[in-house]
Protein backbone atom coordinates (compact mmCIF):
# COMPACT_ATOMS: atom_id res chain seq x y z
CA UNK A 1 0.00 0.00 0.00
CA UNK A 2 1.17 3.94 -0.52
CA UNK A 3 2.10 6.39 2.06
CA UNK A 4 -1.00 8.24 3.81
CA UNK A 5 -2.17 11.76 2.97
CA UNK A 6 -0.45 13.40 6.03
CA UNK A 7 0.42 17.06 6.32
CA UNK A 8 4.35 16.69 4.27
CA UNK A 9 1.85 15.18 1.19
CA UNK A 10 -0.65 18.58 1.68
CA UNK A 11 2.59 20.66 1.89
CA UNK A 12 3.71 19.22 -1.90
CA UNK A 13 0.63 20.26 -3.03
CA UNK A 14 0.91 24.01 -1.67
CA UNK A 15 4.22 23.98 -2.67
CA UNK A 16 2.89 23.44 -6.43
CA UNK A 17 0.39 26.34 -6.25
CA UNK A 18 3.47 29.15 -6.96
CA UNK A 19 4.40 27.36 -10.42
CA UNK A 20 0.35 27.14 -11.08
CA UNK A 21 0.67 31.04 -10.48
CA UNK A 22 3.98 31.34 -12.28
CA UNK A 23 2.52 30.38 -15.27
CA UNK A 24 -0.52 32.18 -15.11
CA UNK A 25 0.85 35.69 -14.59
CA UNK A 26 4.10 34.96 -17.12
CA UNK A 27 1.25 34.47 -19.61
CA UNK A 28 -0.82 37.39 -18.72
CA UNK A 29 2.13 39.33 -18.94
CA UNK A 30 3.55 37.73 -22.36
CA UNK A 31 -0.37 37.67 -23.82
CA UNK A 32 -0.54 41.22 -21.97
CA UNK A 33 1.99 42.26 -24.46
CA UNK A 34 0.91 40.50 -27.55
CA UNK A 35 -2.53 41.31 -26.67
CA UNK A 36 -2.32 45.28 -26.98
CA UNK A 37 -0.93 44.63 -30.06
CA UNK A 38 -3.73 42.43 -31.96
CA UNK A 39 -6.32 44.78 -30.41
CA UNK A 40 -4.13 47.61 -31.91
CA UNK A 41 -4.23 45.69 -35.38
CA UNK A 42 -7.79 44.58 -34.95
CA UNK A 43 -8.55 48.34 -34.84
CA UNK A 44 -6.21 49.78 -37.27
CA UNK A 45 -7.20 51.03 -40.69
CA UNK A 46 -5.23 48.76 -42.48
CA UNK A 47 -6.87 46.03 -43.93
CA UNK A 48 -4.02 42.97 -44.43
CA UNK A 49 -3.24 43.55 -40.66
CA UNK A 50 -7.11 43.42 -39.69
CA UNK A 51 -7.12 40.21 -41.35
CA UNK A 52 -3.96 39.09 -40.12
CA UNK A 53 -4.93 39.11 -36.36
CA UNK A 54 -8.93 38.01 -36.67
CA UNK A 55 -6.73 35.02 -38.31
CA UNK A 56 -4.99 34.60 -35.42
CA UNK A 57 -7.90 34.81 -32.93
CA UNK A 58 -9.93 32.87 -34.58
CA UNK A 59 -6.75 29.82 -34.73
CA UNK A 60 -6.18 30.13 -30.80
CA UNK A 61 -9.76 30.67 -29.93
CA UNK A 62 -11.19 28.19 -32.19
CA UNK A 63 -8.52 25.46 -31.12
CA UNK A 64 -8.29 23.13 -27.93
CA UNK A 65 -5.21 24.93 -25.78
CA UNK A 66 -3.97 21.09 -25.02
CA UNK A 67 -3.67 21.25 -28.75
CA UNK A 68 -1.62 24.49 -28.51
CA UNK A 69 0.59 23.05 -26.29
CA UNK A 70 1.65 19.69 -28.40
CA UNK A 71 1.87 21.95 -31.27
CA UNK A 72 4.29 24.62 -29.66
CA UNK A 73 5.90 21.60 -27.84
CA UNK A 74 6.69 19.60 -30.54
CA UNK A 75 7.17 22.31 -33.20
CA UNK A 76 10.04 24.03 -31.52
CA UNK A 77 11.97 21.25 -31.41
CA UNK A 78 11.08 20.15 -35.36
CA UNK A 79 10.93 23.69 -36.86
CA UNK A 80 14.16 25.34 -35.14
CA UNK A 81 15.51 22.09 -34.24
CA UNK A 82 15.75 23.52 -30.61
CA UNK A 83 14.85 20.77 -27.74
CA UNK A 84 13.30 22.87 -24.91
CA UNK A 85 12.13 21.57 -21.13
CA UNK A 86 8.51 21.64 -20.51
CA UNK A 87 8.43 25.26 -18.63
CA UNK A 88 9.50 27.38 -21.78
CA UNK A 89 7.22 25.47 -23.77
CA UNK A 90 4.50 25.65 -21.89
CA UNK A 91 5.01 29.35 -20.79
CA UNK A 92 5.14 30.44 -24.99
CA UNK A 93 1.71 28.46 -25.77
CA UNK A 94 0.02 30.19 -22.89
CA UNK A 95 1.20 33.49 -23.93
CA UNK A 96 0.02 32.49 -27.06
CA UNK A 97 -3.53 31.46 -26.00
CA UNK A 98 -3.83 34.17 -23.35
CA UNK A 99 -2.54 36.88 -25.95
CA UNK A 100 -5.64 35.92 -28.15
CA UNK A 101 -7.76 35.71 -25.95
CA UNK A 102 -6.83 39.52 -24.04
CA UNK A 103 -6.63 40.67 -27.17
CA UNK A 104 -10.43 40.30 -28.54
CA UNK A 105 -11.30 41.56 -24.93
CA UNK A 106 -9.35 44.77 -25.33
CA UNK A 107 -10.54 45.17 -28.84
CA UNK A 108 -13.94 44.93 -27.98
CA UNK A 109 -13.15 47.92 -25.39
CA UNK A 110 -11.39 49.88 -27.49
CA UNK A 111 -15.07 49.52 -29.75
CA UNK A 112 -17.17 50.12 -27.44
CA UNK A 113 -15.62 53.75 -26.80
CA UNK A 114 -18.42 56.06 -28.58
CA UNK A 115 -16.98 57.36 -32.36
CA UNK A 116 -18.04 60.48 -31.48
CA UNK A 117 -14.95 60.46 -28.86
CA UNK A 118 -12.57 60.18 -32.11
CA UNK A 119 -13.96 62.52 -34.02
CA UNK A 120 -13.74 65.15 -31.51
CA UNK A 121 -10.26 64.44 -30.72
CA UNK A 122 -9.40 64.68 -34.85
CA UNK A 123 -11.30 68.21 -34.43
CA UNK A 124 -9.41 69.11 -31.50
CA UNK A 125 -6.41 68.27 -34.67
CA UNK A 126 -4.64 65.12 -32.43
CA UNK A 127 -2.38 62.75 -34.28
CA UNK A 128 -3.82 59.43 -34.40
CA UNK A 129 -1.54 58.25 -31.63
CA UNK A 130 -2.58 61.06 -29.65
CA UNK A 131 -6.10 60.39 -29.87
CA UNK A 132 -5.86 56.86 -28.89
CA UNK A 133 -3.63 57.59 -25.87
CA UNK A 134 -4.69 60.69 -24.54
CA UNK A 135 -8.80 59.94 -25.50
CA UNK A 136 -9.18 55.91 -26.56
CA UNK A 137 -7.13 53.91 -24.15
CA UNK A 138 -7.92 55.70 -20.49
CA UNK A 139 -11.61 54.97 -21.41
CA UNK A 140 -11.05 51.59 -22.79
CA UNK A 141 -8.39 50.41 -20.25
CA UNK A 142 -11.41 51.54 -17.85
CA UNK A 143 -13.99 48.99 -19.31
CA UNK A 144 -11.85 46.29 -19.78
CA UNK A 145 -11.06 45.80 -16.24
CA UNK A 146 -13.56 43.73 -15.22
CA UNK A 147 -13.34 40.77 -18.30
CA UNK A 148 -9.59 41.28 -17.91
CA UNK A 149 -10.14 39.86 -14.48
CA UNK A 150 -12.56 37.37 -15.66
CA UNK A 151 -9.77 36.09 -18.19
CA UNK A 152 -7.03 35.59 -15.26
CA UNK A 153 -9.57 33.04 -13.66
CA UNK A 154 -10.43 31.46 -16.89
CA UNK A 155 -5.88 31.40 -17.06
CA UNK A 156 -5.15 29.94 -13.93
CA UNK A 157 -8.12 26.85 -14.45
CA UNK A 158 -6.22 26.62 -18.23
CA UNK A 159 -3.04 26.00 -16.90
CA UNK A 160 -3.78 22.90 -15.20
CA UNK A 161 -3.80 21.47 -18.75
CA UNK A 162 0.20 21.81 -18.28
CA UNK A 163 -0.40 18.83 -16.39
CA UNK A 164 -1.01 16.80 -19.43
CA UNK A 165 2.95 17.47 -20.63
CA UNK A 166 4.53 16.44 -17.41
CA UNK A 167 4.79 20.14 -16.25
CA UNK A 168 4.72 19.87 -12.16
CA UNK A 169 2.34 22.46 -10.83
CA UNK A 170 -1.24 22.53 -8.85
CA UNK A 171 -2.35 19.14 -10.90
CA UNK A 172 0.17 17.67 -11.34
CA UNK A 173 1.26 17.64 -8.13
CA UNK A 174 -2.43 16.12 -7.39
CA UNK A 175 -1.83 12.98 -9.87
CA UNK A 176 1.77 12.10 -8.36
CA UNK A 177 0.29 12.38 -4.87
CA UNK A 178 -2.44 10.67 -5.77
CA UNK A 179 0.05 8.16 -7.28
CA UNK A 180 1.66 7.76 -4.15
CA UNK A 181 -0.72 7.55 -1.70
CA UNK A 182 -3.71 5.88 -3.64
CA UNK A 183 -5.98 8.40 -1.88
CA UNK A 184 -7.74 9.75 -5.18
CA UNK A 185 -10.70 10.89 -3.00
CA UNK A 186 -8.89 12.77 -0.75
CA UNK A 187 -6.26 14.45 -3.02
CA UNK A 188 -8.68 15.78 -6.34
CA UNK A 189 -11.12 17.76 -4.06
CA UNK A 190 -8.27 19.11 -1.93
CA UNK A 191 -6.58 20.43 -5.07
CA UNK A 192 -10.26 21.41 -6.41
CA UNK A 193 -10.27 23.45 -3.12
CA UNK A 194 -6.74 24.81 -3.40
CA UNK A 195 -8.30 26.38 -7.34
CA UNK A 196 -11.29 27.45 -5.63
CA UNK A 197 -9.54 29.54 -3.26
CA UNK A 198 -7.05 31.06 -5.74
CA UNK A 199 -10.18 31.49 -8.51
CA UNK A 200 -12.88 32.71 -6.24
CA UNK A 201 -11.96 35.97 -5.13
CA UNK A 202 -10.68 37.23 -8.59
CA UNK A 203 -14.36 36.02 -9.68
CA UNK A 204 -15.84 38.16 -7.26
CA UNK A 205 -13.59 40.75 -8.19
CA UNK A 206 -14.50 41.02 -11.52
CA UNK A 207 -18.24 40.69 -10.87
CA UNK A 208 -18.36 43.92 -8.38
CA UNK A 209 -15.72 45.97 -10.83
CA UNK A 210 -18.21 45.36 -13.47
CA UNK A 211 -20.85 46.58 -11.43
CA UNK A 212 -19.44 49.59 -10.32
CA UNK A 213 -18.49 50.25 -13.69
CA UNK A 214 -21.88 49.78 -15.33
CA UNK A 215 -23.00 52.62 -12.07
CA UNK A 216 -20.06 54.20 -13.69
CA UNK A 217 -21.68 54.35 -17.13
CA UNK A 218 -24.95 55.10 -16.04
CA UNK A 219 -25.89 51.33 -18.10
CA UNK A 220 -29.14 49.71 -17.30
CA UNK A 221 -28.04 46.52 -15.83
CA UNK A 222 -30.02 43.90 -17.32
CA UNK A 223 -27.24 40.95 -17.52
CA UNK B 1 15.36 23.66 -40.68
CA UNK B 2 16.28 20.13 -41.62
CA UNK B 3 13.59 18.09 -40.50
CA UNK B 4 11.83 16.38 -43.42
CA UNK B 5 7.93 16.70 -42.69
CA UNK B 6 6.15 13.25 -43.83
CA UNK B 7 2.06 13.97 -43.65
CA UNK B 8 1.76 10.58 -45.58
CA UNK B 9 2.02 9.35 -42.17
CA UNK B 10 -0.76 11.15 -41.27
CA UNK B 11 -2.94 10.34 -44.03
CA UNK B 12 -2.44 6.97 -43.97
CA UNK B 13 -3.91 6.93 -40.22
CA UNK B 14 -6.85 9.97 -41.48
CA UNK B 15 -9.83 7.36 -41.15
CA UNK B 16 -8.69 6.56 -37.34
CA UNK B 17 -8.40 10.41 -36.79
CA UNK B 18 -12.11 10.80 -37.49
CA UNK B 19 -13.34 8.17 -35.89
CA UNK B 20 -11.84 10.16 -32.95
CA UNK B 21 -13.31 13.12 -34.05
CA UNK B 22 -16.59 11.21 -34.35
CA UNK B 23 -16.61 10.32 -30.69
CA UNK B 24 -15.86 14.18 -29.67
CA UNK B 25 -18.57 15.26 -31.87
CA UNK B 26 -20.83 12.28 -30.37
CA UNK B 27 -19.73 13.75 -26.83
CA UNK B 28 -19.98 17.45 -27.38
CA UNK B 29 -23.50 17.20 -28.44
CA UNK B 30 -24.96 14.88 -25.86
CA UNK B 31 -22.92 17.06 -23.24
CA UNK B 32 -25.05 20.48 -25.19
CA UNK B 33 -28.38 18.51 -24.88
CA UNK B 34 -28.48 17.56 -21.63
CA UNK B 35 -25.89 20.55 -19.90
CA UNK B 36 -28.81 22.94 -20.85
CA UNK B 37 -31.55 20.93 -19.81
CA UNK B 38 -29.50 21.46 -16.84
CA UNK B 39 -28.66 24.84 -17.13
CA UNK B 40 -32.91 25.59 -17.72
CA UNK B 41 -33.36 23.23 -14.54
CA UNK B 42 -31.11 24.83 -12.23
CA UNK B 43 -32.40 28.41 -13.74
CA UNK B 44 -35.79 27.85 -13.19
CA UNK B 45 -34.74 26.83 -9.21
CA UNK B 46 -33.26 30.05 -8.84
CA UNK B 47 -35.87 32.29 -10.50
CA UNK B 48 -38.51 30.25 -8.71
CA UNK B 49 -37.18 27.59 -5.48
CA UNK B 50 -37.12 28.47 -2.34
CA UNK B 51 -34.11 29.64 -0.71
CA UNK B 52 -31.70 26.64 0.62
CA UNK B 53 -32.36 25.53 -3.09
CA UNK B 54 -31.42 29.17 -4.92
CA UNK B 55 -27.96 28.96 -2.30
CA UNK B 56 -27.20 25.15 -3.47
CA UNK B 57 -27.51 26.12 -7.14
CA UNK B 58 -25.27 29.07 -6.39
CA UNK B 59 -22.87 26.86 -4.39
CA UNK B 60 -23.09 24.31 -7.92
CA UNK B 61 -22.22 27.48 -9.99
CA UNK B 62 -19.27 29.12 -8.14
CA UNK B 63 -17.34 25.75 -7.20
CA UNK B 64 -17.77 24.55 -10.85
CA UNK B 65 -16.48 28.19 -12.27
CA UNK B 66 -13.84 28.19 -10.16
CA UNK B 67 -12.15 24.96 -10.52
CA UNK B 68 -10.57 23.55 -13.53
CA UNK B 69 -12.66 20.92 -16.28
CA UNK B 70 -9.51 19.16 -15.43
CA UNK B 71 -9.53 18.19 -12.23
CA UNK B 72 -13.25 18.00 -12.18
CA UNK B 73 -12.40 15.27 -14.57
CA UNK B 74 -10.15 13.57 -12.45
CA UNK B 75 -12.66 13.26 -9.59
CA UNK B 76 -14.87 11.99 -11.27
CA UNK B 77 -13.02 9.35 -12.79
CA UNK B 78 -10.60 8.53 -10.17
CA UNK B 79 -12.33 10.04 -6.57
CA UNK B 80 -16.22 8.74 -7.43
CA UNK B 81 -15.06 4.48 -7.11
CA UNK B 82 -13.77 4.83 -4.13
CA UNK B 83 -17.24 5.84 -3.02
CA UNK B 84 -18.36 2.88 -5.12
CA UNK B 85 -19.79 4.83 -8.40
CA UNK B 86 -17.91 3.30 -11.07
CA UNK B 87 -17.88 4.65 -14.15
CA UNK B 88 -16.71 3.99 -17.52
CA UNK B 89 -14.20 6.80 -19.32
CA UNK B 90 -17.19 7.58 -21.69
CA UNK B 91 -19.83 7.98 -19.57
CA UNK B 92 -17.27 9.64 -16.87
CA UNK B 93 -16.24 11.76 -19.49
CA UNK B 94 -19.61 12.77 -20.49
CA UNK B 95 -20.66 13.24 -17.03
CA UNK B 96 -18.10 15.83 -16.26
CA UNK B 97 -18.99 17.56 -19.57
CA UNK B 98 -22.33 18.04 -18.34
CA UNK B 99 -22.21 18.96 -14.94
CA UNK B 100 -19.51 21.68 -16.50
CA UNK B 101 -21.56 23.53 -19.13
CA UNK B 102 -24.24 23.14 -16.62
CA UNK B 103 -22.72 25.20 -14.57
CA UNK B 104 -21.93 28.16 -17.32
CA UNK B 105 -24.39 28.49 -19.14
CA UNK B 106 -27.24 28.12 -15.97
CA UNK B 107 -24.99 31.67 -15.37
CA UNK B 108 -25.64 32.63 -19.01
CA UNK B 109 -29.60 32.01 -19.19
CA UNK B 110 -29.82 33.33 -15.51
CA UNK B 111 -28.75 36.48 -17.01
CA UNK B 112 -31.01 36.55 -20.20
CA UNK B 113 -33.90 35.33 -17.34
CA UNK B 114 -33.02 38.79 -15.65
CA UNK B 115 -33.39 41.17 -19.16
CA UNK B 116 -36.85 39.60 -19.41
CA UNK B 117 -39.00 43.10 -18.48
CA UNK B 118 -41.08 42.46 -15.32
CA UNK B 119 -43.75 43.85 -17.02
CA UNK B 120 -44.39 40.84 -19.36
CA UNK B 121 -44.17 38.35 -16.31
CA UNK B 122 -47.48 40.47 -14.81
CA UNK B 123 -48.81 40.82 -18.44
CA UNK B 124 -48.99 36.85 -18.53
CA UNK B 125 -50.63 36.46 -15.13
CA UNK B 126 -52.85 39.26 -15.86
CA UNK B 127 -53.74 37.01 -19.04
CA UNK B 128 -54.40 34.02 -16.24
CA UNK B 129 -51.18 31.84 -17.34
CA UNK B 130 -50.35 29.33 -15.49
CA UNK B 131 -46.97 29.30 -13.08
CA UNK B 132 -45.12 26.37 -15.64
CA UNK B 133 -46.64 28.41 -18.71
CA UNK B 134 -45.41 31.76 -17.73
CA UNK B 135 -41.92 29.87 -17.42
CA UNK B 136 -41.82 28.40 -20.74
CA UNK B 137 -43.29 30.96 -23.23
CA UNK B 138 -42.78 34.13 -21.36
CA UNK B 139 -39.59 33.89 -19.46
CA UNK B 140 -37.06 31.02 -21.12
CA UNK B 141 -38.12 31.18 -24.74
CA UNK B 142 -37.25 34.94 -24.60
CA UNK B 143 -34.47 34.68 -22.69
CA UNK B 144 -32.72 31.99 -24.56
CA UNK B 145 -33.02 33.66 -27.67
CA UNK B 146 -31.37 36.71 -26.39
CA UNK B 147 -28.33 34.60 -24.71
CA UNK B 148 -28.40 32.38 -27.27
CA UNK B 149 -24.74 33.63 -28.91
CA UNK B 150 -23.23 33.73 -25.67
CA UNK B 151 -24.29 29.80 -25.30
CA UNK B 152 -23.12 29.26 -28.85
CA UNK B 153 -19.31 30.26 -27.89
CA UNK B 154 -19.59 28.57 -24.58
CA UNK B 155 -21.07 24.91 -26.18
CA UNK B 156 -18.12 25.70 -28.70
CA UNK B 157 -15.58 26.29 -25.22
CA UNK B 158 -17.04 22.85 -24.18
CA UNK B 159 -15.84 20.98 -27.34
CA UNK B 160 -12.43 22.60 -27.19
CA UNK B 161 -12.30 21.67 -23.44
CA UNK B 162 -13.28 18.24 -24.37
CA UNK B 163 -9.80 17.49 -25.78
CA UNK B 164 -8.94 17.11 -22.26
CA UNK B 165 -10.93 13.99 -21.38
CA UNK B 166 -7.99 11.94 -23.32
CA UNK B 167 -6.33 12.14 -20.10
CA UNK B 168 -9.25 9.52 -18.72
CA UNK B 169 -8.49 7.02 -21.45
CA UNK B 170 -11.87 8.26 -23.69
CA UNK B 171 -10.62 7.45 -27.04
CA UNK B 172 -11.49 10.91 -28.60
CA UNK B 173 -10.03 13.46 -31.09
CA UNK B 174 -6.88 13.87 -28.70
CA UNK B 175 -6.57 10.48 -27.32
CA UNK B 176 -6.26 8.69 -30.84
CA UNK B 177 -3.54 11.06 -32.19
CA UNK B 178 -1.44 10.62 -29.04
CA UNK B 179 -1.15 7.26 -29.93
CA UNK B 180 -0.56 7.34 -33.05
CA UNK B 181 2.25 10.05 -32.85
CA UNK B 182 3.98 7.46 -30.05
CA UNK B 183 3.69 4.36 -32.45
CA UNK B 184 5.04 6.43 -35.63
CA UNK B 185 7.32 9.32 -34.00
CA UNK B 186 5.52 12.01 -36.29
CA UNK B 187 4.55 13.87 -33.26
CA UNK B 188 4.51 17.37 -35.02
CA UNK B 189 2.27 16.24 -38.13
CA UNK B 190 -0.30 14.83 -35.81
CA UNK B 191 -0.67 17.49 -33.78
CA UNK B 192 -1.16 19.83 -36.65
CA UNK B 193 -4.07 17.99 -38.03
CA UNK B 194 -5.62 17.25 -35.44
CA UNK B 195 -5.67 20.91 -34.56
CA UNK B 196 -6.73 21.71 -37.95
CA UNK B 197 -9.89 18.95 -37.30
CA UNK B 198 -10.60 20.58 -34.48
CA UNK B 199 -10.60 24.00 -36.47
CA UNK B 200 -12.66 22.36 -38.57
CA UNK B 201 -15.30 21.01 -35.60
CA UNK B 202 -15.41 24.68 -34.62
CA UNK B 203 -16.87 26.27 -37.47
CA UNK B 204 -18.84 23.06 -37.61
CA UNK B 205 -20.53 23.77 -34.56
CA UNK B 206 -21.06 27.36 -35.18
CA UNK B 207 -22.52 26.74 -38.49
CA UNK B 208 -24.70 24.20 -36.60
CA UNK B 209 -25.92 26.24 -34.26
CA UNK B 210 -26.74 29.05 -36.19
CA UNK B 211 -28.79 26.79 -37.97
CA UNK B 212 -30.39 25.86 -35.39
CA UNK B 213 -30.91 29.53 -33.90
CA UNK B 214 -32.79 30.04 -36.88
CA UNK B 215 -34.78 26.83 -36.92
CA UNK B 216 -35.66 27.47 -33.01
CA UNK B 217 -36.45 31.33 -32.95
CA UNK B 218 -37.31 32.53 -36.84
CA UNK B 219 -39.03 30.39 -39.17
CA UNK B 220 -42.17 30.96 -39.58
CA UNK B 221 -42.08 34.39 -37.60
CA UNK B 222 -42.24 37.89 -38.99
CA UNK B 223 -39.09 39.53 -39.68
Amino acid sequence: MGRSFGTGEFLFLLKAIPWTLALSLGALVGGGVLGIVIALLRTAPARPLRWLTTGYIELFQGTPVLMQLFVVYYGLAVLFNIQVGAWPAVLLAFTLYSGAFLGEIWRGSIQAIPRPQWEAASCLSLSFPQQLWYVILPQAARISIPPTVGFMVQLIKSTSIAAIIGFVELTRAGQLMTNTTFKPMIVYPIVAALYFILCWPLSLLAQRLERRIDAHLGVKKHF
Amino acid sequence: MNYVFQFNVVWEHFPELLEGAWLTIQLSAAAMALGLCLAILCAYGQSAGPRSVRWLIAGYVALIRNTPFLVQIFIFYFSLPVIGIRLSANSAALLAMTVNLGAYAAEIVRAGIEAIPPGQVEAARALGLKRLQIFRFIIIFPALKTVYPALASQFILLMLASSVVSTISAVELTAITNSLQSTTFRSFEFYFVATGLYLAMALGFRAGLSALYWVAFQRGRPA
